[in-house]
């Protein structure tokens, strides 16, 4: 009878080993993924209305085959070399108004200035994706490279880094204020004219 | 000296009472950072690498479209060709519009204008298939797109 007086405890030395076990399969299965990706905007379907006239100088055209092989303005070059190839282009300063593009050659035959220039990506219906991929990265490199050294001249900082902290959440909205003005400069000095054009089917070729 | 010799010979063990409130916090953490895959894919989908790449914040902007060839399971009823899978099913081209539309309608307004189109292409199918989509999308308005990848090098790739 004296037993009854309290009721019996329970043994809770084995819990933690249950947490354990929990733990460790959750631990296990959990993926803190976030996606990441290569931003791009597709043009509108409708065709715009006022009809602009580029010239074929200010288009740097890149074919991608369906083998892989890359014709950039008409020369067959190696994937390693488009980055160069599309920076040389894009700060050629042709028509020598842009005051911040150091290296450029003022080739009368290549680009006026970086706000005119054109990439033009053009891709078989039978390219890999992985190829259409790189030459797409090396493009988007080619326009980040000179953010990021304008970016560094005029705020110490990379624009990559800025367009970063601009699109986390957590970032408040005082400071997203202040990054976005510096962005509009940089997007204003270099925009990104990367157009995507219709594929041409491996019949026509 | 003999004060300290008695001091070290009983050594009080370390209490573990609360090691399972510990282990508890942890797993409640980790309970709720889990996200449960929502689709299973029927596709292969081994992404390309990139290195500008940037982050797709906010999950609730995102439609998904997976492009790949079947899974190997799968294949020898449908073949190799690379297919969508939207959602959980496979789906024609022509149906990606109606699924990113209906998507939308399902956000809440003031979001729509932000919303990603996020393609998971795996690495080895044709820009066929992808131009098609992304002629649809252009179609139904749906103009920001992603190409969703890994971060790393590019030049394995090839």
């Amino acid at each position: 009878m004296a037993r009854r007086a309290g009721a019996p405890e329970v043994n809770a030395g084995s819990m933690a080993d249950i947490a354990f076990l929990l733990l460790i399969f959750f631990l296990v299965t959990t993926t803190i993924e976030t996606d990441a990706g290569l931003d791009r905007m597709l043009p509108p379907i409708e065709p715009p209305e006022d009809d602009v006239v580029i010239k074929q100088k200010n288009i740097f055209q890149v074919n991608i085959n369906k083998n892989g092989q890359l014709l950039a303005d008409g020369e067959l070059i190696e994937l390693k070399d488009l980055r160069g190839k599309a920076m040389a282009f894009l700060e050629n300063n042709g028509d020598g108004s842009c005051t911040y593009c150091g290296a450029g050659k003022k080739d009368a035959s290549s680009s006026d200035n970086p706000t005119k220039a054109i990439i033009s990506l053009k891709n078989d219906r039978e390219t890999k994706y992985g190829t259409y991929i790189t030459v797409q990265n090396e493009l988007v490199g080619a326009y980040n490279d000179l953010r990021n050294r304008e970016s560094e001249r005029l705020y110490k900082r990379s624009y990559t880094d800025m367009e970063a902290e601009y699109s986390k959440q957590e970032t408040e909205a005082s400071v997203k204020e202040k990054l976005k003005e510096k962005l509009t400069r940089i997007k204003e000095m270099i925009p990104q004219k990367l157009s995507e054009a219709e594929t041409t089917s491996s019949s026509s070729n | 000296m003999s004060r300290y010799r008695k001091k070290s010979t009983s050594v009080p063990e370390v209490s573990t009472a609360s090691l399972p409130d510990i282990v508890f916090m942890l797993l409640f953490f980790f309970m709720t950072v889990t996200v449960m895959k929502d689709t299973v894919l029927k596709v292969d989908n081994v992404l390309p690498h990139a290195t500008e790449v940037k982050k797709l914040e906010k999950k609730d902007r995102v439609i998904s479209i997976h492009i790949g060839k079947p899974s190997s399971e799968l294949r020898e009823v449908l073949g190799s060709e690379p297919r969508i899978q939207l959602e959980d099913k496979f789906a024609n081209v022509s149906e990606v519009g109606p699924f990113v539309l209906a998507k939308l309608a399902k956000m809440p307004e003031h979001i729509r204008p932000y919303v990603t189109i996020s393609l998971k292409v795996d690495k080895k199918a044709n820009m066929g298939i992808i131009d098609d989509v992304k002629e649809e999308l252009r179609k139904v308005g749906a103009l920001k797109i992603n190409y969703t990848t890994y971060e790393g090098e590019v030049f394995r790739d090839r």
